[in-house]
């Protein structure tokens, strides 16, 4: 029994001292490493050779015209067609920006497959081709006689929960109109949160925890509610029912209101990106206990490392269930906003 | 790189990927689901609606059945009471035409007898006084000669007549 637990901590303080040797641990890059955006995918390390695959780069310059090419050239020769990498301290610190003739760096304008646009096409890929494998189910079968079972049921499950639950609830009578947006952003979220938490590749990228993504997911559902209110909804804004002397001569109400409409989708896009953001962070933390502690000694090194796998352990349930969680508030409060765009005059 | 900038060349791609995504899905993906699952959901509401007509007729038929059978047994009761009755009716029919044929037959006779016995009486009549005569005859014929014997013969005769008669 003995035995078998030193064999144990053996074998675990083998597997977590190998892959940093002597080298220190440097928190800041190792965290914003795995959160933030990178022009090549890193994989891991094998014998101190890191295996990454690198991605294309799409850069417009002012001066010289459109530039496509691997990030492999900067990589190796540092300097690629007068594009390289935005050193530490520098402005735009990680970017490719552009050394110009006279000595200043000009970022140019940026269209490059980075690691969070890779890992957004392939799990669009997959999602489309989920869905739309669901999707074939009911073209095959007599969807009056048969329930799917398996794959398509669940995803039936889970589609008619989010429709009926969220969207009809909350949208109102309208509610076919929006669903395929909402159901839309929902699985798009939900499959990019999953994804997210998978540790390795094609996963991993902290694609949901990214402001620019939810950015445009918060922009889509804003259009959503503006493009389509009705009247009452704007006169809502514009002329709510309050005291007169809120609106006129100081628009009080008005400008609460308008500050309103731009808010709610902020805090979609906040929302979603901090808790993601946060959970990832938190993961990371807890799995660098392991090697943070690996100079401590041996028995300090395996105590811990029990403790933040443990932790981690639980760390990645409760991000399992924030990654659905989010997903669902997100589209909840999507949908309540496309309600409120959508009421009825309220009854005199 | 800095967490809380959007970075553009990002926006762009994840703008047109979503819009590309959301297109395919609302037109092939979510729809179908959604609309199968609906239509299917109204199919079962219908079903439901019919097995509880269904049943309701059932029940009326069930209704309808006891109905009927009651009604059978009353016909059948009444029939058997009329049948009963008609078979009452028929036999005292019979009975009373059978007395009265046999009324008849009996009065017939009765005439019959009648009848022969006055012919009788009326041939006993003609043969007493036949026999009368032949007395008489015999009697005047034989015995002029002895009054008293003559006398004696006759009421003899007389006698045996009456007595024959009387028999």
């Amino acid at each position: 029994m003995r035995r078998l637990k030193n064999i144990l901590i053996l074998l675990f303080l083998s597997l977590v001292s190998v892959p940093l040797g002597a080298q220190d641990l440097d928190m800041e890059e190792y965290i914003f490493g795995h959160i933030g955006d990178a022009y090549e995918w890193h994989i891991t390390t094998v014998n101190g050779h890191s295996l990454a695959l690198p991605l294309p780069v799409i850069v417009h310059s002012k001066t010289s015209g459109w530039h496509i090419f691997s990030f492999k050239h900067i990589e190796e020769e540092g300097e690629y067609q007068g594009f390289r990498v935005a050193a530490k301290g520098e402005p735009h610190e990680g970017k490719i920006v552009e050394q110009q003739a006279d000595g200043t760096i000009v970022k140019p304008l940026d269209l490059s497959i980075t690691k969070n646009v890779f890992s957004l096409m392939i799990s669009s890929v997959l999602l489309v081709f989920l869905v739309l494998l669901a999707a074939r189910w009911y073209r095959k079968h007599d969807a009056m006689e048969e329930v799917p079972k398996g794959f398509t049921g669940m995803v039936e499950m889970v589609v008619m929960m989010i429709q009926d639950d969220v969207i009809k609830e909350c949208v109102g009578k309208d509610y076919k109109r929006y669903s395929p947006y909402l159901l839309t952003a929902f699985f798009f979220i939900l499959f990019n949160n999953l994804l997210g938490i998978v540790p390795f590749f094609p996963g991993g990228a902290n694609l949901t925890g990214n402001i620019a993504v939810t950015f445009c997911l918060a922009m889509f559902t804003f259009l959503a509610v503006n493009l389509f209110g009705n009247k009452e909804y704007y006169k809502d804004i514009f002329w709510p029912e309050v005291p007169t002397w809120l609106k006129i001569p100081l628009p009080i109400m008005p400008v609460i209101e308008l500050i309103g409409v731009f808010t709610k989708p902020f805090s979609l896009m906040v929302r979603l990106f901090a808790n993601i953001l946060a959970g990832h962070i938190m993961l990371l933390g807890v799995v660098a206990v392991v090697f943070l502690t690996a100079k401590m000694g041996a028995g300090l090194n395996a105590g811990l490392s029990v403790i933040a796998v443990l932790f981690g352990v639980f760390m990645d349930i409760l991000e399992f269930l924030v990654a659905f969680l989010q997903a669902y508030v997100f589209t909840m409060l999507s949908s309540v906003f496309i309600g409120l765009s959508r009421k009825e005059a309220e009854a005199e | 790189m800095s967490l809380i900038t959007p970075d553009f060349g990002l926006i762009f791609w994840m703008t047109l990927i979503f819009a590309i995504v959301f297109f395919i899905l609302a037109k092939f993906g979510f729809p179908i689901i959604t609309g199968m699952v609906e239509k299917r959901n109204e199919r079962i509401t219908q079903s439901l609606q019919l097995a509880k007509e269904a049943e309701k007729r059932l029940d009326e038929i069930a209704v309808q059945q006891a109905n009927l059978l009651e009604e059978t047994r009353a016909e059948q009761n009444r029939l058997i009471q009329e049948a009963a009755h008609s078979r009452d009716t028929i036999i005292a029919q019979a009975h009373e035409q059978a007395q009265a044929e046999a009324d008849k037959v009996m009065e017939h006779a009765r005439e019959q007898i009648a009848s022969d016995r006055e012919a009788a009486l009326n041939d006993i009549r003609a043969q007493v006084a036949a026999f009368s005569m032949e007395v008489a005859e015999k009697v005047i014929r034989k015995n002029l000669s002895e009054d008293a014997a003559q006398v004696e013969l006759i009421n003899s005769l007389v006698d045996e007549l009456v007595k024959s008669d009387k028999e």
